[in-house]
C-alpha cells in the first residue's frame, strides 16, 4: 500500500514534532509563531496515523486524523482570538507577562 | 519507484520549510512556509492513499487556519524585532531538548516491531474496489456518528468563542434599553394643549418631546485612549 516504508513516514513525522517543539523553545515571546508551531506537531500526528493507517490497511486511523484536524483548526481559532484581544489589551503579544490573565 | 522518489522530495520540502517556519525572520514568511509545509504534507497523504484527507488538509488549513494566521499577523501592529530578542538565548535549550527527543524517537523507532497478529485485530480494513472518500463516509455516519458530531459540537463552541472573545462594544450599536422602556409614562411624552379653535401652529409653537438620556459609552472608556471617536459616538436621535 505505501510507496515507502512505514519507517520512512515515522521518520518524517518525528523529524517533523521535533521541529515544532524546537519552535516552541525558540521563539519563546512570539505567540504566534507558537501556535504555527502546534500546528506543526499536529501535522506530524496526522501524518503517523495516516501511515499507520495505510501500512495496516485500517480506515480507522485516517477517521482519527480527520477529528485531529478539526480540533486543530478550534484550536488555531481559538487561540488567535485569544492572541487578539490580549494585543488590544496589552499593546503586545509577549508571552512573558501572559500570566497577568490570571484573575 | 518514480513514487518513491516522489516521497523523499515533498518529505525534504516538507521538513525545510518547517524549518523555516520556526526559524524564519518575518512572521508572514513563516505563514507563507507554513502553507507550504502543508502542501506537501497534503502530497504525502496523497501518497499514502488518504486522497480524502489530503483534500481536507488543503482546504482546512490553507484555505482557513493558514489565512487566519496570515490576517492575525498583518493586523496587528506587532514589533517583530523586539519579539525576537530572546531568540540567541534560547537556541541552546531549545537545541538540547530536540536532540533528546530525536534521540528517544529514534530508540523507539529501532527497537519497534508490528505485533503478530495486527492485520486481525483491524477495526476497518480497507476495501479494494471501493474508494477512500466513500468508505471514510460510511464509516463516520455509522461508526462513529457520535464522534462526529461531538467534533462539530466542538467547531460550534470555538466560533461562539472567538466571537464572544473578540467582539467589543464600542457604543456604536443601538440597542434596546428594556427598563426605559417600560418606565416610561404617558406624562414624559404626552402634553395636553389647549388649543383654541383655528390657531395655527404660530401661535402655539412646535412642542419636541423630550431627548433621552445620553446612554452607552460609559463603561467603555477604557477604550478612549486608542479610539478618540466615541464623543460622537452616543448620539440622541
Amino acid at each position: 500500500m505505501l510507496a515507502v516504508g512505514l519507517g520512512h513516514y515515522l521518520t518524517v513525522s518525528a523529524l517533523l514534532l521535533v521541529m515544532g517543539i524546537f519552535g516552541i523553545f525558540l521563539n519563546r515571546k512570539n505567540v504566534i509563531v507558537i501556535l504555527m508551531s502546534v500546528e506543526l506537531i499536529l501535522l506530524a500526528v496526522n501524518l503517523n496515523l495516516v501511515a499507520f493507517s495505510a501500512a495496516l490497511g485500517d480506515l480507522a486511523g485516517q477517521i482519527l486524523a480527520m477529528f485531529v484536524l478539526t480540533v486543530a483548526a478550534a484550536e488555531a481559532a481559538i487561540g488567535l482570538a485569544i492572541v487578539v484581544i490580549y494585543f488590544r489589551n496589552r499593546g503586545s503579544i509577549e508571552v512573558e507577562d501572559v500570566n497577568m490573565m490570571k484573575g | 519507484m518514480i513514487a518513491a522518489l516522489a516521497f523523499y522530495a515533498f518529505a525534504g520540502v516538507l521538513l525545510v520549510s518547517a524549518g523555516m517556519v520556526v526559524s524564519s525572520r518575518n512572521p508572514v514568511h513563516s505563514v507563507l512556509f507554513l502553507i507550504l509545509a502543508f502542501f506537501n504534507a497534503s502530497a504525502l497523504f496523497v501518497l499514502a492513499g488518504a486522497e480524502f484527507l489530503a483534500m481536507t488538509l488543503v482546504i482546512v488549513y490553507v484555505g482557513a487556519v493558514a489565512v487566519l494566521f496570515l490576517f492575525v499577523v498583518m493586523m496587528l501592529d506587532i514589533n517583530f524585532a523586539q519579539l525576537r530578542e530572546g531568540f540567541q538565548r534560547y537556541l541552546p535549550v531549545g537545541l538540547a531538548v530536540g536532540v533528546v527527543l530525536l534521540a528517544e524517537l529514534a530508540m523507539v523507532l529501532g527497537g519497534w516491531k508490528m505485533a503478530p497478529d495486527a492485520m486481525n485485530l483491524r477495526f476497518a480494513p480497507i476495501a479494494a474496489n471501493t474508494s477512500n472518500t466513500v468508505q471514510l463516509g460510511k464509516l463516520i455516519y455509522t461508526d462513529y456518528v457520535l464522534i462526529f458530531q461531538a467534533s462539530g459540537m466542538i467547531l460550534l463552541v470555538a466560533m461562539i468563542g472567538a466571537i464572544v472573545l473578540t467582539l467589543r462594544d464600542r457604543g456604536l450599536t443601538r440597542k434596546q434599553n428594556i427598563s426605559a422602556q417600560t418606565n416610561r409614562t404617558p406624562a414624559d411624552t404626552l402634553v395636553l394643549v389647549d388649543a383654541r379653535s383655528g390657531a395655527g401652529i404660530g401661535e402655539l409653537g412646535i412642542y419636541r418631546p423630550k431627548a433621552p438620556e445620553p446612554v452607552a459609552a460609559a463603561h467603555d472608556e477604557h477604550h478612549d485612549a486608542h479610539h478618540g471617536d466615541h464623543s460622537s459616538a452616543g448620539g440622541h436621535h
